[in-house]
């Protein structure tokens, strides 16, 4: 593996200075990034020094240098991990060939489609939550938005490496579009719909990065397997900070519940002392969940069956699995037909979408028990749950009829009646928003949400992440 | 292989807005501008067996469409723009709908794409003939025959989301051919470079934006937030390129049909079955009046003008010997009744005095040319009592053979008129006499001298317009012999001969689309490439990839 080469505008660990077609590509795209950055990001924060961690290497004291950077002077880089001598594909049908060091030109176009669609998600996310920064409960909050922010751009980075190095022309093409396409945008938005629902609140924000980041983490999981290995290299790498993303999500709704609670079981008005009801907190997690479920795609899909048969994107944590051709197994699914679910058995590769849905919904109940045991802690009886994966579906064969909250059918009009026990009403989200002041002296946080255990790099919670 | 066309309940090809499945059909009162905006009912398909996702189609929907083209024509005159739209979020339309072609028999999936290229040419063709311009204006991605839909329109319009694109996707996924004249009115329409077609055709994403124009594959593209805006421009402007008609149509009431094992009866014509035989008989029943005598009679008349309503029987007819009847070879027509009737409304579509006329005009041109995509034989039989005349001499000639009783105690009445000098001319551009005296032209320009004259057997035969004329005494025994025959013979052997021979002449757009593109086309659908175990049709949306034989023939 060449050494990091720091002296380069660009950081990375993938010889760029050697490969100059390359590096003028990328040294071409990176104002437009910069632009882009200034233009759509947390732009009201560009001039303030904030306590980030930044990637200069792979390994374990290199992927976390803390210090005060402006952001955009931020260092985006491109790091995969090390290759790996002889990786073989692991699953589909070249199942124990040579892993592609070069794109298969049969494959080229679905590979470009896969790349593109991931890639597009991470500016998305940044602009969707380009305001939060005025609202941030706290200093620590906001240094923890902006860190997801900037690594969002990272992943972006790490995305166009990919398309620049080994798609030619079209691969800087699809790169500019990246910096084209705006979330929300009527014009051009983003290519999948919850990149294009507004995240204006904090509570919606720190749903987003528990459940939608964490669709980016089984995305990024089944990518990991790719047989074309500077992909799986780049995603095994951007896991690393997906991490922190659900952590910022997994901690920041259980303090808001931890806020609630406490008030509570000290028998206060939770409302009146400006924190948010469990049930209000019930109703966004139900809406992000539903929203971040409908990411993996319709649950029978020939897509999903072409990109596992060409070894292109794989089941999260493929070596897990006795065995990596699924052919010729069945995968039962209960199918609406004329307004009653029917359990069908559809062939294994074209329900890849619902098995890596399924991992993704038993690591979100992972989550929510968490958020159970803080209720239970304070002798709380409150549970949260999830909602069924048929709840308040917008793509996939659920799409088309309603569902309960326990994934039951109903038809439109009852749903309608019970829609806001389930999910936000305007009151909630009015209620919501009217919490969000932002606080930024060091010490204090806001009144809806506890401070965290512990701080950053082993500060403590109330230093001062963000010089204003 | 799941259930032939035939297995399963006849299909109908009549329908009506109100009944409209899957296409919605606005024509704004006193505007002439109409929409006529696809959002295709996943679960309304002819079949169970598949369900019609993303605005893909089936032989139900393009039925619902050729039937909008043809009520614009006669029943709104004053649109002259329509806009083509999808009525789906962020797609305008995937095409032919895969697991349909993959369950369907050859013969179905030949008919399928046969009607759909004629519901296209017909598009175009109210374009050339009539005061309409056609507007796709695609809201999302257009992939395959949806973007062939788009390419017999006048213009295209793409919506520039940087997401949505034109596309073939039919080559790289599914092993086959954009069918539907994609590939033809790529090159030969709007003349796009061959090697650009090349690269758009082997990227099943398709291109997008500036690139598509700048390619020629669209005219323009918009952005969202101007879209309703550049839509009504467009059409505005495609307006203003052609005249404005009266603003009362006629009604197309619906025909009225006795439909039995036997056979199909309409008014004026009757499509009997001989049981047994693999043969038809086709026969056309002229009215004992001529009826209206000009073209305001004729407009006054609408529907109910024998004329029309014969060619839309007569058309009904061909499309279920087609797709419900693929057991019948040969088809034996007779035009029977007075000439005269024949030559008097010949002489009102001549004068074509109005809208109204050219209409039915147009649609008499149609049925001839669909007359000459059946993939059945047709023997013309002019024996006593018939009368192939005026717009009937058309038909006449168009049947790959013309048998003519030579008695002269039984004369028949063959007459051509006006209209064969250039009213109906054939899919390769030229007449039915020119083609069928491609190396006499002189021969054409002979018999054009006897227009409005009646012609016995010997003079016709002289002419050369009979295959045989035998006399009473062999007549029998001779046309027995020849339908017995016919029916022998090897089907496919037969469909190809007759399409070979029956377009003499320079190639158009429409020959190449029927000749060159679906002959490969239905080609592809037969190999083991496509349709084989391992075939890309039969391997699209299953967990398998193709294999191929990568032997290039």
């Amino acid at each position: 593996m060449p050494a990091i080469d720091y002296s380069q505008k660009i950081p990375n660990n993938v010889d760029l200075k050697s490969d100059k077609k390359l590096q003028r590509a990328l040294e071409e795209w990176q104002p437009n990034f910069v632009e882009w950055w200034c233009s759509t990001g947390p732009t009201d924060f560009n001039a303030n020094e904030v306590y980030l961690r930044t990637a200069v290497g792979v390994d374990r004291d290199g992927w976390a240098q803390f210090g005060y950077v402006k952001m955009p002077d931020y260092r985006w880089g491109i790091f995969l991990e090390p290759q790996q001598e002889g990786r073989k594909i692991g699953f589909g049908d070249h199942y124990g060939e040579a892993a592609w060091q070069e794109v298969p030109g049969e494959y080229r176009n679905w590979l470009r489609r896969l790349i593109v669609t991931q890639a597009d998600t991470e500016p998305a996310s940044v602009e969707q939550q380009r305001l939060l920064g005025h609202t941030a409960p706290s200093l620590y909050d906001m240094r923890n938005l902006f860190q997801v922010n900037v690594e969002e751009g990272r992943h972006l980075w790490a995305m166009v490496y990919v398309l620049q190095r080994y798609f030619g022309r079209d691969g800087r093409e699809e790169a500019e579009e990246l910096l084209q396409r705006r979330s929300g945008n009527p014009d051009h938005p983003r290519i999948l719909g919850t990149f294009n629902e507004p995240c204006e609140d904090w509570l919606s924000f720190l749903c987003f990065t528990m459940f939608t980041d964490r669709d980016g983490k089984y995305q990024l999981l089944s990518l990991a397997e790719s047989g074309f290995d500077p992909l799986a290299r780049t995603c095994r790498f951007m896991l690393t900070e997906e991490a922190h993303h659900m952590f910022v999500g997994q901690t920041g709704v259980g303090r808001v519940i931890e806020r609630t609670c406490q008030l509570m079981k000290a028998g206060k008005d939770v409302v009146k002392e400006g924190a948010v009801p469990l049930e209000i907190i019930q109703k966004y997690i139900s809406f992000w969940l539903a929203s971040s479920t409908d990411l993996f795609g319709s649950e029978i899909s020939s897509n999903s069956a072409n990109f596992f048969r060409s070894g292109l994107k794989g089941r999260a944590f493929e070596d897990k699995y006795d065995e990596h051709l699924a052919l010729n197994q069945a995968y039962a699914i209960d199918l609406p037909e004329g307004g009653k679910l029917v359990r069908k058995e559809v062939e294994m590769r074209n329900a890849m979408n619902e098995v890596l849905r399924d991992a993704y919904l038993e690591d979100n109940q992972k989550g929510i028990d968490y958020w159970n045991r803080i209720c239970e802690k304070h002798g709380i009886e409150f549970r949260f749950r999830m909602p069924h994966r048929r709840f308040h579906r917008k793509i996939g064969v659920y799409a088309d009829a309603c569902y309960d909250i326990d994934g039951n059918p109903l038809d439109a009009a009852k749903f309608e009646a019970r829609a806001g026990d389930w999910l936000p009403t305007a009151q909630d989200k009015a209620y919501v928003k009217s919490l969000m002041k932002g606080v930024r002296e060091k010490g204090k946080i806001a009144s809806w949400i506890a401070p965290p255990a512990k701080g950053i790099d082993d500060k403590g919670w109330d230093w001062e992440y963000v010089k204003l | 292989m799941a259930a032939t066309a035939t297995a399963t309940a006849p299909i109908e090809f009549q329908t009506h807005p109100s009944r409209y499945k899957h296409w919605k059909l606005d024509v704004p009162a006193g505007s002439d501008c109409a929409a006529l905006t696809m959002a295709v009912q996943p679960l309304e398909g002819l079949r169970d067996s598949y369900e019609l996702k993303l605005n893909s189609y089936d032989l139900g929907v393009d039925i619902e469409l050729a039937d909008a083209i043809q009520r614009l024509r006669f029943e709104q005159p004053q649109v002259r723009c329509i806009v083509v739209t999808g009525g789906l979020d962020r797609v305008f339309c995937a095409g032919a709908n895969i697991h349909m072609l993959g369950s369907s028999t050859h013969g179905f999936k030949v008919n399928f794409c046969k009607y759909t290229n004629e519901t296209r040419l017909y598009l175009e063709d109210a374009s050339e003939h009539s005061n309409k311009r056609f507007l796709c204006a695609l809201n999302g991605t257009a992939s395959g025959g949806g973007y062939e839909l788009a390419l017999a329109c006048d213009k295209i319009l793409l919506c520039d989301d940087r997401n949505s694109a034109v596309s073939f996707p039919e080559l790289p996924l599914l092993g086959v051919l954009p069918g539907t004249g994609g590939l033809t009115r790529l090159v030969d329409k709007r003349k796009v470079r061959k090697d650009q077609a090349d690269v758009f055709s082997s990227i099943a994403e398709g291109i997008k934006g500036k690139r598509a124009v700048e390619w020629g594959l669209v005219d323009r593209i918009a952005p969202l937030s101007r879209w309703k805006e550049a839509v009504a421009e467009m059409a505005r402007e495609l307006a203003r390129e052609t005249p404005a008609n009266a603003a009362r149509g006629v009604e197309l009431p619906a025909l009225k049909v006795e439909a039995s094992e036997a056979g199909r009866h309409y008014e004026y014509v009757t499509l009997a079955f001989e049981p047994g035989s693999r043969r038809a008989s086709l026969t056309l029943k002229l009215p004992a009046e001529p009826g209206p005598r000009d073209g305001a009679a004729a407009l006054a008349a609408g529907a109910r003008w024998w004329m029309l309503q014969l060619l839309r029987e007569l058309d009904d007819a061909l499309l279920h010997l087609r797709l419900n009847h693929p057991l019948i070879g040969l088809v034996v027509l007779r035009v029977v009744g007075d000439a005269q009737v024949a030559l008097a409304a010949d002489a009102v579509l001549a004068k074509n005095e109005n809208w109204f006329v050219n209409e039915v005009r147009g649609q008499a041109r149609r049925v001839l040319k669909r007359v000459e995509n059946m993939a059945k034989s047709l023997y013309a039989v002019a024996d006593s009592g018939t009368a192939f005349a005026g717009t009937f001499f058309e038909l006449y000639l168009a049947c790959d053979r013309q048998y003519l009783l030579n008695d002269s105690d039984q004369p028949v009445a063959l007459c051509v008129a006006d209209l064969s000098r250039g009213a109906y001319p054939m899919a390769n551009g030229l007449t039915r006499l020119q083609t069928r005296f491609l190396a006499e032209p002189a021969r054409a320009a002979k018999v054009l001298e006897h227009v409005g004259a009646p012609l016995d057997a010997d003079s016709a035969n002289e002419l050369g317009l009979a295959t045989f004329a035998p006399d009473s005494i062999d007549w029998d025994d001779e046309l027995r012999l020849a339908l017995e025959e016919r029916v022998s013979f090897s089907p496919d052997g037969l469909t190809g001969m007759e399409q070979n021979l029956r377009f003499a002449g320079p190639e158009t757009l429409e020959t190449k689309i029927f000749g060159r593109l679906s002959a490969w086309q239905n080609w592809i659908f037969q190999r083991p490439n496509a349709v084989g175990e391992r075939g890309a049709l039969k391997c699209y949306g299953t967990p398998k990839a193709p294999e191929f034989d990568y032997q290039r023939t």
